[in-house]
C-alpha cells in the first residue's frame, strides 16, 4: 500500500480517476494459517489430477491412495492444531476477506468431515471383493473399468479384461470434501453457492462410476444431477434476492439489515432495502436449497433412487459427510443470518421437521432394498436433526453437531457392511437375500446389528446419545410437541431396523444365498472404525459433548 | 425505466425455467431450464447491483457463469453417457429404480 502512497504522491499530474482507484485498491488478506485445512484438501486434489495425467496406469491406483490418505490426514491435523490453539473459541474469527467464519461449528464440522473423508477413503480402496481381471491378474475395486464405455459394450469388454479401473475417483472425493469444509464455514451467500457447487458436481460423478449395475449408476447420476442442479438454482435466486433485500451478500450485513440496525433513508433503496416480500421469498428459497441437500421432506425424492443406484462406497460417503455440511451451513444460515426471522422460520420448519420424521419412517418399513431402506432410514435422520436445528439455543447447536458425528459414522459402517454381502451379480442388496445370514457370518451380522441398533437409538450406542442431546434441546427450546411426535418416528424406525435384525439372525438362510465376502485391511479398519465411534459415544459421550457444546457458537 | 423491471422480468425467467424442468421430458432439454434459472439468478443479481450501486451482484453473476459453464460439462457428460447406454435423453425412461 506504502508504494501506491508514494506514486500517487510524485505523480500528481495523474488524472484524479486514477488515483482514486490505486488508493481505493487493497490487496486481499487471506489468513492462510485459518484456511489451511481447505487449502491443502484442494491442493492434493489438484496434485491428484496431475497424476492421473502423467503416471503410466499401474501406479496410479498406489500413488493416488497415498496421496488422498496424507492430504486428509493433514488437513485434519492442522483443524485440530486450529482448535488446540484457540480458533474455535477464543479467536473465532472471520477469514478471507468476510468469505469464510472460522469458528467453533466450523472446526467440528471441518473435523468431522476430514475423518469421514479419510475413512471413505479406505472403503474406495477395497480391491479384494471383484474377482481379478483375466488378462493382466489384477486386483480391481469397485469403480468401472471405463466409464465413458458404454455398458455390455466391446469398450467395457477389452477394459475390464485388461484391469483398468477409474482412479480418479480419489481425486473427486478430494473435490468434494473441499467444498464441503468450505460449505459449512461460508459466510457470505457468494461462497455457499460456490461450494455447493464444488462440493456436488464431483458427488454427481462419483456416482455413475460403478463397475456392476451400470445403468442404475448412470441413472443415479442423471437423477441427482438434474434434481440438484434444479435445487441450486433456487438457492441462487435466493440468494439474488437476498442481495436485493440487503444490498450485500455478507452473513453479518444482511443480518443486521434484518435487524433494522442500519435503516436507510434513501428513496431509491426503499424499493428494495427492506422490502419484506425480497426478505421472505429470498430466504425461503436459500432455506430450500439446503434442505434438498439434507434430503427432508418434501425435497427428499432424489434420496432413494441415488443412494440405491450409486456404487456403495459413495453412498456411505455421500450420506455421511454431506448431511454434516449441509445441516452446518443450514444452521450457519438460520443462526447467523436469519435469527430476526425465526418467527417465520421456525413453524414452517416445524413442518418440514415433523413430516421428514413420519415419511422417512412410514415408507422405510414398506422398503425390501437395504439400500433405499438405508436411504429412507437417513430422510428420518434429518428429520431429528432439524429438531435440534428447531431449538435457536446453544444448545441446540452443540446436540446437531454431536448428532452429525455420531450418525456419519454409524452410516460410513453401515453401508461398508452392505458392501460386503454379495453374490454372481455384485452386492445382494434385495433383503429377502439377506435372511439368514447370521448364521453364515455371525461376526459381519452382528456389526451390522450394532449399527442397526445405533440407528435406532438403542441406549449404549452412539445413536441414543445424539437423539437424547437433540430431543433435550429442543425440548428446552419449547417444542416439546416436536420432540413427540421424533419419540414416535424413533419407535417406528426402530420396528424396521429390528425386523432386519430378526431376518439376519432368526430366518433360515436360503440354500442360494449370498456369500459374505472377506475384506482386506482397508474395508476392515473402516468398518472397525465405525463401530468403535459407534460404541465409545454410546458408552462415554461426555467429553465429545463437551467438545461439541464448547463448538457451539457461531462467530458473526 | 426503472431497473426493478428487470427485476420482474428475471422472476419470469425463472418460474418459465422451473416449469420447463418440471415439464419437459428430454434430458436436455431439462437441463437448459436449469441454465435458464441460473441467468434469471444472473439478471437479478446485475439489476440489483444497479439498484444498490454496488458491484457485489456483478461480480457473483461472473462466479455464476463459470459455475455454470462447469456444470454443463458435468452435466452434458453425464447425459451423453446415458444416451449412449439407453438410446434415448428421456427422463422418464431413467425408471429402473421405483419404490
Amino acid at each position: 500500500m506504502s508504494a501506491v502512497a508514494t506514486v500517487s504522491g510524485a505523480a500528481s499530474s495523474v488524472p484524479s480517476l486514477w488515483t482514486l482507484g490505486a488508493e481505493q485498491l487493497q490487496a486481499p488478506k487471506i489468513e492462510y494459517a485459518q484456511l489451511s485445512p481447505t487449502l491443502i484438501v484442494l491442493g492434493a486434489a489438484v496434485v491428484g489430477i496431475v497424476l492421473e495425467a502423467f503416471l503410466p496406469r499401474k501406479f496410479r491406483y498406489g500413488a493416488q491412495l497415498i496421496l488422498a490418505a496424507l492430504g486428509l490426514a493433514s488437513a485434519f491435523a492442522a483443524v485440530l492444531g486450529l482448535a488446540i490453539s484457540g480458533h474455535a473459541t477464543t479467536k473465532a474469527a472471520i477469514a478471507g476477506m468476510g468469505a469464510i467464519a472460522v469458528d467453533g461449528p466450523t472446526l467440528f464440522l471441518q473435523g468431522t468431515i476430514l475423518l469421514v473423508g479419510l475413512v471413505s477413503v479406505f472403503v474406495f480402496a477395497e480391491r479384494r471383493l471383484e474377482p481379478r481381471s483375466h488378462k493382466s491378474g489384477a486386483h480391481v475395486d469397485s469403480w468401472a473399468a471405463q466409464p465413458a464405455s458404454v455398458p455390455g459394450g466391446e469398450g467395457e469388454r477389452e477394459a475390464t479384461k485388461a484391469g483398468w479401473t477409474t482412479t480418479e475417483v480419489y481425486p473427486l472425493l478430494l473435490f468434494a470434501v473441499g467444498g464441503m469444509l468450505i460449505f459449512p464455514a461460508a459466510n457470505d451467500l457468494l461462497t455457499l453457492f460456490i461450494a455447493l457447487e464444488v462440493f456436488s458436481l464431483p458427488l454427481y460423478l462419483l456416482c455413475a462410476l460403478a463397475r456392476r449395475r451400470r445403468l442404475l449408476s448412470q441413472e443415479a447420476a442423471v437423477k441427482y444431477f438434474l434434481l440438484g442442479a434444479f435445487s441450486s438454482a433456487f438457492l441462487l435466486f435466493g440468494a439474488a434476492l437476498l442481495y436485493g433485500y440487503a444490498g450485500t451478500v455478507d452473513y453479518s450485513g444482511i443480518a443486521r439489515v434484518i435487524g433494522n440496525a442500519d435503516r436507510t433513508t434513501s428513496a431509491v433503496l426503499a424499493e428494495t432495502t427492506g422490502n419484506d416480500a425480497l426478505l421472505l421469498i429470498g430466504g425461503a428459497l436459500v432455506v430450500m436449497g439446503l434442505l434438498f441437500k439434507v434430503g427432508a421432506v418434501p425435497f427428499h425424492m432424489w434420496t432413494p433412487d441415488v443412494y440405491q443406484g450409486a456404487p456403495t462406497p459413495v453412498t456411505g460417503f455421500m450420506a455421511a459427510a454431506t448431511k454434516v455440511a449441509a445441516f452446518g451451513a443450514l444452521l450457519r444460515l438460520l443462526y447467523v443470518v436469519l435469527p430476526g426471522l425465526r418467527w417465520d422460520w421456525r413453524p414452517v420448519m416445524w413442518g418440514v421437521a415433523i413430516l421428514t420424521m413420519l415419511a422417512g419412517a412410514v415408507v422405510a418399513i414398506t422398503q425390501t432394498d437395504i439400500k433405499r431402506l438405508l436411504a429412507y432410514s437417513s430422510i428420518a435422520h434429518a428429520g431429528f436433526l432439524l429438531a435440534g436445528v428447531i431449538a435457536t439455543s446453544r444448545d441446540g447447536v452443540s446436540s446437531v453437531l454431536f448428532y452429525l458425528g455420531a450418525y456419519s459414522f454409524v452410516t460410513l459402517g453401515a453401508f461398508a457392511v452392505v458392501t460386503l454381502v454379495r453374490d454372481a451379480g455384485g452386492e445382494a442388496t434385495h433383503l429377502s437375500k439377506w435372511a439368514g445370514l447370521g448364521r453364515r457370518s455371525p461376526l459381519l451380522a452382528g456389526v451390522f446389528a450394532v449399527f442397526l441398533l445405533a440407528f435406532a437409538g438403542i441406549p449404549l450406542t452412539s445413536g441414543f446419545s445424539g437423539k437424547f442431546a437433540v430431543f433435550k434441546a429442543a425440548a428446552e427450546g419449547g417444542a416439546g410437541a416436536l420432540v413427540v411426535v421424533g419419540v414416535i418416528a424413533s419407535a417406528i424406525a426402530a420396528f424396521f431396523y429390528i425386523r432386519v435384525i430378526v431376518l439376519m439372525f432368526l430366518s433360515e438362510p436360503k440354500a442360494d444365498g449370498p456369500t459374505v465376502a472377506v475384506p482386506s485391511v482397508w474395508t476392515t479398519s473402516a468398518i472397525t472404525a465405525g463401530v468403535l465411534v459407534t460404541i465409545v459415544l454410546g458408552v462415554a459421550p461426555q467429553y465429545f459433548l463437551d467438545l461439541a457444546s464448547q463448538a457451539g457458537v457461531f462467530v458473526r | 425505466m426503472s431497473p426493478v423491471n428487470y427485476v420482474y422480468l428475471a422472476a419470469v425467467l425463472f418460474t418459465i425455467g422451473a416449469a420447463g424442468v418440471l415439464i419437459r421430458r428430454n434430458a436436455i432439454v431439462v437441463f437448459m431450464c436449469v441454465e435458464l434459472m441460473l441467468n434469471a439468478a444472473n439478471l437479478t443479481l446485475v439489476a440489483f447491483s444497479r439498484i444498490h450501486g454496488n458491484l457485489d451482484g456483478q461480480i457473483m453473476a461472473f462466479f455464476v457463469m463459470v459455475v455454470a459453464a462447469a456444470e454443463v460439462v458435468v452435466g452434458l457428460a453425464i447425459i451423453v453417457m446415458m444416451y449412449r447406454s439407453r438410446h434415448s435423453a428421456s427422463v422418464d425412461d431413467a425408471s429402473l429404480m421405483k419404490l
